[in-house]
């Protein structure tokens, strides 16, 4: 990922179309945005309007139908095919938290983090010494030998943001990171969105229906049948 | 980080119980095989221990493993002229069932042909070999006889003076080792009142002829014991033993006894494949399809015990996926429990079979090749039954994370 380019992500005509013929439901409808480095945006709109969908494409994890992806100044897909190693590519540089932490169970606070960079081949005391780092950083450092089923929803989602930012990633998705927590848990969370941007300089992309919260964001955009709307606000940061 | 061990270790007390029952199911298959070994073992055991060269049977029969075998106890001195023969000794065998001390004793008898055959070759446990030519007895410890019991078969009582260990019939009876002669008592034992009902009806078939008063000391030696009319008196034995003297072929003393029209000559290894084809063949095969069908059962018991535990994963292996973990190390989290799984099984098989089988009632034979034939199965069945939970998981899109 070319580190010179100021846009984390630079999406174009992004189209997604589930199914074929009179049963086909066309999800995404030419969608094109952009989110600068260190950068949190919040994605709103009601259900079904495809936020999930666009967040799952600009994470390499669908293809879109049509359209463009450009990651860090690196073209990711274009041209109806992925165009990088995306397995390769969502290890080195995203971020994924959700709106379950989904943490592996059978693994501590402190290994979720240190498995992530051990697969981008981090040696595993470095990996350790980091992951520690980021669970002090993130405020559970004290919990970081608890298994996920002994830390509480909003411990977990720390836990997962440590996870996300493990390999300093050029963009974080959030899929309704906050919408199992409580209104203070959920607001600390989004605080902390908003560290990680401004502090590690990653961009962060947050799908929220909380609309409490959004004085926290930089920016919002809305959905609304697969498409964005156009008069998107710009919050003061 | 090796995940497999971490999971195993979250859920330890699962994965001891699975594998559990799956070494508890190993250990029937293993128990199976060893009835299936231990059947052939008593079956071709006194064949075996008897040491002898050459079997010489009824003509026309093939042995008394096989059928009823009646010889008279002479050919054993006709075959002990044979040129070649270092040894001859009659061999009695029959099953008897009596009540003794308010339960049944079933046991196998087998006469010794005393005073050259005295059990010295039996692998005694306790006690000793026969040292009197009557009512001495060598039994086996499954009989439930201690040393220095005494046991009333026929009119004679019989003193246990060795015990000998794992030595029963194909059909899983206890062996006792007594003299021929007494054997042959024990065989046929006949009540008073049945011989004095035989004696009158000599005298009365007798009167009927003119014998009794041509020749009244015929009659007189009729109705007298069986044993002192000449043409009654023969013993029978159920087969000779014969042993071969050094420097001498085996095939060619055969030859020459085989030529007597009275008799069938078999060597060791025909009347070892004789037994094996005749008596214990059957359920020799049935016990053999049997676990065969057992290891079927087992092979898929144990395919769905580990993709249970594959599909009960799929979401973690989703999130790994969507981490960017290389397939390598999800195929390691599934193999290497796999694996792991089988081998702690076929351990705690082998450890419960250990424990448990000595006290089966018929002979359980596990030997080393049984053991490594099965843990090449299982590794097998853990490999292939693996393949069906790999190709689910790498089947699994990191986009189920969010189902």
């Amino acid at each position: 990922m070319s580190a010179g380019t100021a846009l984390a992500v630079e999406a174009t005509g992004l189209c997604k179309t589930f199914g074929k013929g009179h049963t086909a439901v066309e999800a995404i409808r030419d969608v094109s945005l952009t989110v600068a480095r260190g950068e949190l945006v919040a994605l709103l709109g009601p259900s079904g309007a495809g936020k999930s969908t666009l967040l799952t494409m600009l994470g390499l994890i669908v293809p879109p139908s049509r359209g463009r992806v450009v990651l860090g100044g690196t073209t990711a897909f274009h041209g109806g095919r992925f165009r990088v190693n995306v397995r390769r590519f969502r290890r080195e540089h995203l971020g994924f938290v959700f709106q379950k932490a989904n943490l592996i169970p059978f693994l501590s606070a402190l290994e979720n983090v240190q498995l992530a960079l051990e697969l981008s081949d981090v040696a595993t005391r470095r990996a350790r010494s980091r992951a520690m780092e980021l669970l002090d950083y993130l405020g559970v450092a004290e919990r970081a030998r608890h298994l996920p089923s002994k830390l509480s929803g909003g411990e977990q989602q720390r836990v997962a943001v440590a996870r996300a930012l493990a390999n300093g990633p050029n963009l974080i998705l959030a899929d309704e990171p906050t919408a199992a927590l409580d209104s203070v848990r959920g607001r600390q969370v989004m605080e902390l969105f908003r560290t990680v941007a401004h502090e590690q300089g990653s961009a962060v992309l947050v799908v929220t229906h909380d609309h409490r919260a959004l004085d926290v964001f930089d920016r919002s955009i809305e959905m609304e049948d697969g498409r964005l709307r156009p008069a998107a606000a710009v919050l003061a940061r | 980080m090796n995940l497999a061990v971490k999971d195993i270790r979250h859920g330890l007390g699962r994965f001891v119980l699975t594998a559990t029952g799956i070494g508890m199911l190993l250990m029937v298959v293993m128990g199976m095989g060893g009835i299936y070994r231990g059947l052939v073992a008593e079956a071709t055991l006194l064949v075996d221990r008897s040491g002898a060269d050459l079997w010489v049977v009824q003509s026309g029969t093939r042995g008394p493993f096989a059928e009823i075998s009646r010889l008279p106890r002479a050919i054993e001195d006709r075959v002990a002229t044979v040129p070649g023969v270092l040894s001859a000794r009659a061999f009695v065998s029959h099953t008897i069932q009596r009540e003794h001390r308010v339960r049944t004793l079933r046991m196998m008898i087998q006469g010794l042909a005393w005073p050259q055959d005295r059990g010295t070759w039996l692998p005694l446990a306790a006690g000793r070999a026969l040292r009197r030519a009557h009512y001495e007895m060598i039994a086996d410890t499954s009989s439930g006889l201690p040393l220095g019991e005494r046991v009333r078969l026929g009119k004679d009582t019989y003193t246990v003076v060795g015990l000998t260990r794992r030595m029963a019939s194909s059909s899983g009876d206890p062996m006792a080792f007594v003299t021929v002669a007494d054997a042959l008592a024990i065989q046929f034992d006949v009540p008073g009142e049945a011989i004095r009902v035989e004696r009158a009806a000599r005298r009365a078939r007798l009167e009927d002829l003119d014998l009794h008063r041509t020749q009244p000391q015929t009659a007189e030696r009729a109705a007298g014991a069986s044993s002192m009319i000449p043409a009654l008196g023969t013993e029978m034995v159920s087969a000779v033993l014969v042993n071969v003297a050094p420097g001498y072929d085996a095939g060619e003393v055969a030859t020459r006894i085989a030529a007597w029209p009275d008799v069938s000559v078999f060597a060791h290894e025909g009347q070892r494949d004789l037994l094996l084809r005749g008596s214990v063949d059957r359920a020799r095969r049935q016990i053999g399809l049997f676990t065969v069908l057992l290891v079927i059962v087992s092979a898929v018991v144990m395919a769905l015990i580990l993709y249970t535990l594959t599909l009960e994963k799929l979401h973690d292996i989703a999130m790994l996926k969507l981490m960017g973990a290389r397939n390598t190390m999800i195929l390691a989290l599934i193999l290497q429990q796999a694996v792991l799984l089988g081998a702690l099984g076929l351990c705690l098989a082998w450890a419960l079979g250990l424990w448990i089988f000595p006290y089966f009632p018929r002979r359980v034979v596990v030997v080393d090749e049984d053991l490594a034939r099965l843990a090449a199965i299982v590794l097998g069945i853990y490999f292939a039954a693996s393949v069906l939970g790999v190709r689910k998981a790498l089947a699994v899109q990191p986009n189920e994370v969010l189902a």
